[in-house]
């Protein structure tokens, strides 16, 4: 009510015009068609606005629900994080080891982040410092059309075309591997770690490189002693965020890292993520059963480390806009 | 004025929807049901939405749920006709008669699984026993000079096994088959998402061997014959060979109905074993219950 006051015309301000009783409130409160569509997209932004937290609320109440009778029931923590036996299906002995999982997971976005972290800090300093007027711009579209392939087309690439590749340039047995999805991953995730990071150093004000600049520094020395510093947080939330990307991707791992389920010992090793295999096992696992709980309970554990890492991401972007 | 075109729209694309309904409510339509298999189900729908053309006055009610449930869906009488990929049991037959009526059996297609190859591969036939000391649990075999042979243009001779995800029909039957009921696989397989990506996968890698079903075979993989023991002899993979059963690694596909079926159920399944039926159970990639000629 107070807010819709705001837009009524320019109020009658003498003594007598004041309204005091309640017809005279009622008879300025006027509901005409623009006052129902005011209302109206209050409440649709609103809704809009709380969606986000009712979804991850939803979520993630939704999949606790689903795996809390495997968590309290067949569930054993050792065996969940220090096997690698995962064999959910087996008719004598079905046991429920992640170890091989969270190791694949974190092998591949470990090396997805060797690959895009200088990719992305290199492109966007290029593109945030040196880069002007027609290439800066032609150069952002093209890094935000690399963002718009599907990943299943990444996966593909990875099975089809880096497979036989890897296999030739390094003489390996085959190329489904770390490698293969790190690289692809990397690429993935690259495009948003570049926007952010070109972000981080966009805010960075200007006065600062122009300081420097009069005491004589170099471009170089600008970027490497001012500008990164100062851009710090914004920089490692952009790869924190890279990380939450890799941790969470699903179609491109299940193609390119060979879905197997081993310790890896090289970058040529085969090895399994926790997304794909939730991706790949719960079509076909009858709801209710243990292999569903315990899908669900990677499910949990996956949502908890990707909130965990964007959070981090947030708190720390947060942290620069502060101040 | 655009709420009002917007109404009117919806209202005109009502309209066909109402035609439609007013249709189905005719005396003559019969509707089937059909339950069981999960390995079966792509078939059974296929079958059910290219039956709609056929005879538009039958609609065949499609579901999975596993051989199981069908075939208990049949005792209890709720089911015209049951999927189920495993023959039916002598206790399942008892409780059928128990209930007045008289399975039958009708063999619909044959699920056969080839082992492949890469093309260079210089194997031509391999055992039940190589294959389990290859794929299962405490199987030596990790090197193809265990098999007494060289891959060319694998490096290392490793084996690389591919597999199918945990959960797949497929990979139920080859276990039960090749390494028994109780023995798990050996970890470190390759598990792929579909029977085609496993094909896919061989055929792009030297060192690699996998199991898949006899339709995804390409001119780039191999086939190996298969023996059940390793000094009989051994089978070439083929609809033929799946037919008559001397093929060890196919299982045939079976529905069932409760005693003689008669009338649209019969009609069913009497289109389902003609040469039209049979076609589109070799285009979803099992192998059919005699050959047949499938234009393209």
């Amino acid at each position: 009510m107070k807010q819709t006051r705001l837009i009524m015309p320019t109020p009658d301000l003498s003594p007598e015009a004041i309204p005091t009783t309640h017809a005279d409130l009622e008879a300025l409160d006027r509901r005409d068609l623009a006052w129902y569509v005011d209302k109206g997209l209050q409440v649709a932004i609103f809704i809009g606005g709380i969606s986000a937290i009712v979804f991850v609320l939803g979520i993630f109440v939704f999949i606790t629900k689903e795996g809390i009778s495997f968590v309290t029931g067949r569930f054993d923590l050792v065996e969940f994080f220090t096997s690698p036996r995962w064999l959910p299906t087996s008719n004598s002995n079905p046991t429920y080891g992640a170890l091989a999982l969270i190791v694949g997971t974190a092998s591949v976005t470990g090396m997805a982040m060797l690959v895009a972290i200088p990719f992305s800090l290199g492109a966007a300093i290029y593109i945030g410092e040196f880069a002007t007027g027609r290439t800066r711009e032609i150069l952002k579209v093209l890094v935000e059309l690399l963002a718009a392939i599907p990943s299943v087309v990444w996966g593909f690439i990875g099975l089809s075309i880096m497979n036989s590749l890897i296999i030739d340039l390094f003489n390996v047995p085959i190329g489904l591997n770390i490698l293969n999805a790190g690289l692809i991953l990397g690429l993935m995730a690259a495009p948003i770690m570049t926007t952010i990071a070109e972000d981080a150093l966009k805010a960075v004000p200007d006065e600062y490189r122009q300081a420097a600049e009069a005491m004589g520094a170099t471009r170089w020395q600008v970027i490497r002693r001012v500008v990164l510093p100062a851009a710090k947080n914004g920089l490692v939330a952009a790869v924190l965020l890279g990380v939450g990307r890799g941790f969470g991707e699903t179609m491109a791992v299940l193609m390119a890292t060979g879905h197997s389920i081993q310790i890896p010992d090289s970058l040529f090793d085969s090895v399994r993520a926790l997304t794909a295999t939730i991706a790949a096992e719960l079509g076909e696992t009858a709801v209710g059963s243990d292999h569903y709980g315990a899908l669900f309970t990677l499910g949990i554990f996956l949502f908890l480390v990707t909130f965990i890492i964007n959070l981090t991401a947030d708190l720390v972007v947060r942290g620069i806009r502060k101040k | 004025m655009n709420t009002l075109n917007r109404i009117t729209l919806f209202l005109l694309l009502l309209l066909p929807l109402s035609g439609c309904g007013g249709g189905s409510d005719g005396p003559s339509r019969v509707v089937l049901e059909n339950k069981g298999s999960d390995t079966l189900v792509n078939v059974a729908q296929a079958w059910a939405e290219a039956y709609r053309g056929i005879n538009p006055n039958v609609a065949i009610a499609v579901t999975g749920g596993g051989s199981g449930t069908g075939i208990a869906a049949l005792i209890n009488g709720t089911v015209d006709i049951a999927n189920s990929s495993r023959s039916i049991k002598d206790s399942e037959i008892d409780q059928v008669r128990a209930a007045g009526a008289e399975p039958v059996e009708y063999i619909v297609g044959f699920d056969a699984l080839a082992v492949y190859v890469h093309g260079d591969n210089p194997l031509t036939s391999i055992s039940f026993d190589q294959l389990a000391e290859i794929y299962g649990e405490g199987g030596t075999y990790e090197n193809w000079a265990d098999l007494d042979i060289e891959v060319p243009g694998c490096q290392g001779q490793e084996i690389i096994r591919v597999s199918r995800q945990n959960n797949s029909g497929t990979y139920a039957y080859f276990q039960e088959a090749v390494l028994g009921a109780t023995r798990d696989f050996k970890l470190g397989s390759r598990d792929m998402h579909g029977s085609k990506d496993v094909v896919d996968l061989v055929e792009n890698t030297a060192c690699a061997i996998g199991y898949s079903g006899l339709a995804y075979a390409t001119d780039h993989v191999k086939m190996l014959d298969i023996a059940t023991v390793s000094d009989s002899s051994a089978v070439m993979p083929s609809v033929e060979s799946a037919i008559d059963g001397s093929y060890p690694i196919a299982r045939p596909l079976f529905m069932y109905t409760r005693g003689e079926p008669t009338g649209a159920t019969k009609e069913y399944l009497d289109w389902i074993l003609s040469e039209e039926g049979q076609c589109i159970i070799l285009e979803k990639g099992y192998a059919p219950v005699r050959q047949v000629s499938c234009g393209a």
